[in-house]
């Protein structure tokens, strides 16, 4: 697979801090690729460095095959990157706005029906003449998306897109950006919404004070680094007698709710036959699947 | 390599926006400005007209006219690109430009022209109304379009400078307030420096104003404090140095790329 973006042995440090420190990640072309991380992990500094709006203390990135420093021209004509912060220029409206960045890298008219196609995608038509300051939040939100789209670039960075936008909006954008995916735009997508995460990116990588801790395919990251969990509810005298039938098992009690850690699926039955044959008596019995959060929180808390 | 088409298209899309920019607000970056002229025009020649003759032969308001045109062309040009700089950086919508694959080069050339566009527009107007208050003849159109072009483009590189300096509005606002507009002031635009006694006229010497207002004049009348050619060496001096900080600037992405 061809390399869409490059980081290598990257780091920046604003005085002592090191807000990234040494990191090595390859993003391939084609991808829905997730970064995620706490507040403060090093996220919006790595895509800065490639947006080439922070330089970095030491190491490259690449985007495309070009140094975001060396050949930053070339670089950020395959860029296409939503700014997290909320920003707009207050003299022109949205459709203005559009065709002024698409402008800056030298598209004219003939990308006019690719600026209205975006529009449409993103539910701005109707607001197209709009002045940026009367846009309300969610709006502004989605202007600032479309401003990212208007040059239709290969790569396409969103930093914590959908915050604080309503269910609709981010239902649209990513049916928007599967369509780009498909159509062979790569996607590097930062949130704080993990379900989004894990239902949309192929690979994730989690990045803590400034580290890469975590870098797997989504499915196998969680697979790997979570578990299945049983929950089972019983009799508070029962609970000592259970621990001792148990004791093979990792189990974890609070309020009368045992909560066993499952390797295999295989065990369930084996816990259910072990608790029925020494009489027993569950009041409740569930299961609960593992999720990206459980990994994220696990992964972040070292 | 990025071909020219593309190079050129990006810096006239960063061009049109500075000139939409300026022109979205008409009134406060050219009506304003205009009016202030005129009015101390009408003010200072009122006041002075039948009493003071700076030029043998050549009344003051006449004297005055030049002063004026070249005073608000080269305030504007300043704020033109000052106001734009540090108002996208407060806003935060600078990020839209520094996204883009624009060069520092780009980025100098459609500031310092949108700059210029603004200053000849404020004082080409009020040269035209002047025209109807007193008539004013112009011996020399090529010295007036040289130091027009060349005042504009320093004050323009000035407001660069500023912009990229500063990060709130106060500290621009200091700025105007505490250089352009003394500088300005002080520079002959309501008299002749000989007039002054010989240790401000020295000092008037130091002021590059001096020499941009006193060129302009000669343009109109022969009639100028000091050589117009020394004028036109001497603020082309200080438009290469200012142009060569600014571009460095701009190529370092001091305070505007972390």
């Amino acid at each position: 697979m061809e390399k869409a973006i490059v980081f290598k042995n990257i780091k920046k440090s604003y005085g002592s801090v090191k807000a990234v420190n040494g990191i090595n990640l390859t993003i391939y072309q084609g991808e829905f690729f997730g970064l995620l991380g706490p507040n403060g992990a090093g996220k919006s500094t790595l895509i800065n460095m490639l947006a080439g709006i922070v330089k970095s203390t030491s190491g490259s990135i690449k985007a495309m095959g070009f140094d975001v420093e060396k050949n930053y021209q070339e670089a950020r004509h395959s860029l296409g990157i939503v700014p997290q912060e909320l920003v707009f220029d207050p003299f022109f409206n949205v459709r203005e706005m559009l065709r002024f960045q698409a402008g800056y890298f030298g598209k004219g008219r003939e990308n006019y029906d690719w600026i209205d196609e975006v529009l449409e995608r993103l539910d701005l038509t109707e607001k197209a003449f709009t002045n940026m300051r009367q846009l309300s939040g969610g709006m502004k939100r989605r202007a600032l998306i479309a401003q990212a789209l208007a040059h239709r670039p290969p790569i396409i960075v969103l930093d914590e897109p959908t915050a604080g936008v309503d269910v609709e909006l981010r239902q649209r954008l990513w049916c928007f950006m599967k369509d780009l995916n498909q159509s062979g735009h790569t996607i590097v997508l930062t949130t704080h919404y993990l379900e989004e995460a894990e239902n949309l990116c192929k690979r994730i990588a989690m990045v803590n004070r400034g580290k890469l801790v975590a870098l797997d395919d989504t499915k196998k990251l969680i697979r790997k680094n979570s578990s299945k969990n049983l929950n089972i509810k019983i009799d508070s005298k029962d609970v000592q007698k259970v621990l001792k039938i148990l004791k093979n098992f990792k189990v974890f009690i609070e309020n009368e709710i045992l909560t066993i850690t499952l390797e295999e699926l295989d065990e369930l039955n084996n816990i259910i036959v072990l608790l029925k044959k020494n009489k027993i008596k569950f009041f409740d019995i569930q299961t609960t699947e593992p999720d990206l959060e459980k990994v994220f929180l696990q992964m972040t808390k070292k | 390599m990025i071909n020219w088409k593309i190079q050129l298209k990006g810096t006239w899309t960063l061009l049109k926006k500075e000139l939409l920019r300026f022109w979205r607000v008409v009134f406060q970056t050219v009506a304003a400005p205009v009016i202030t002229g005129i009015l101390y025009l009408l003010i200072f020649s009122h006041v002075l007209d039948s009493r003071t003759e700076v030029y043998a032969g050549v009344p003051y308001s006449a004297f005055l006219i030049p002063g004026l045109i070249m005073m608000s062309l080269l305030q504007n040009a300043f704020a033109n690109s000052s106001s734009s700089l540090v108002q996208s950086k407060v806003m935060g919508n600078i990020v839209f430009i520094l996204l883009t694959p624009l060069t520092y080069i780009q980025f100098f050339i459609a500031f310092l022209i949108a700059s210029i566009v603004r200053g000849l527009f404020v004082g080409l107007t009020i040269y035209l109304l002047a025209s109807f208050y007193i008539d004013l003849p112009i011996m020399y159109p090529g010295f007036v379009i040289s130091f027009a072009l060349l005042g504009g483009g320093l004050l323009g590189t000035f407001g660069i400078l500023a912009g990229i300096w500063a990060d709130r509005f106060d500290q621009m606002a200091a700025f105007q307030n505490f250089v352009i507009m003394p500088l300005s002031f002080l520079s002959g635009v309501f008299y002749s420096i000989h007039s002054l006694p010989p240790f401000w006229q020295k000092i008037s010497h130091f002021n590059p104003f001096f020499y941009m207002i006193d060129g302009f004049r000669y343009g109109f009348f022969g009639q100028s404090d000091i050589s117009p050619h020394l004028s036109v060496a001497i603020v082309l001096t200080f438009f290469i140095i200012l142009a060569g900080l600014s571009i460095r600037l701009l190529k370092t992405g001091y305070k505007l790329r972390g």
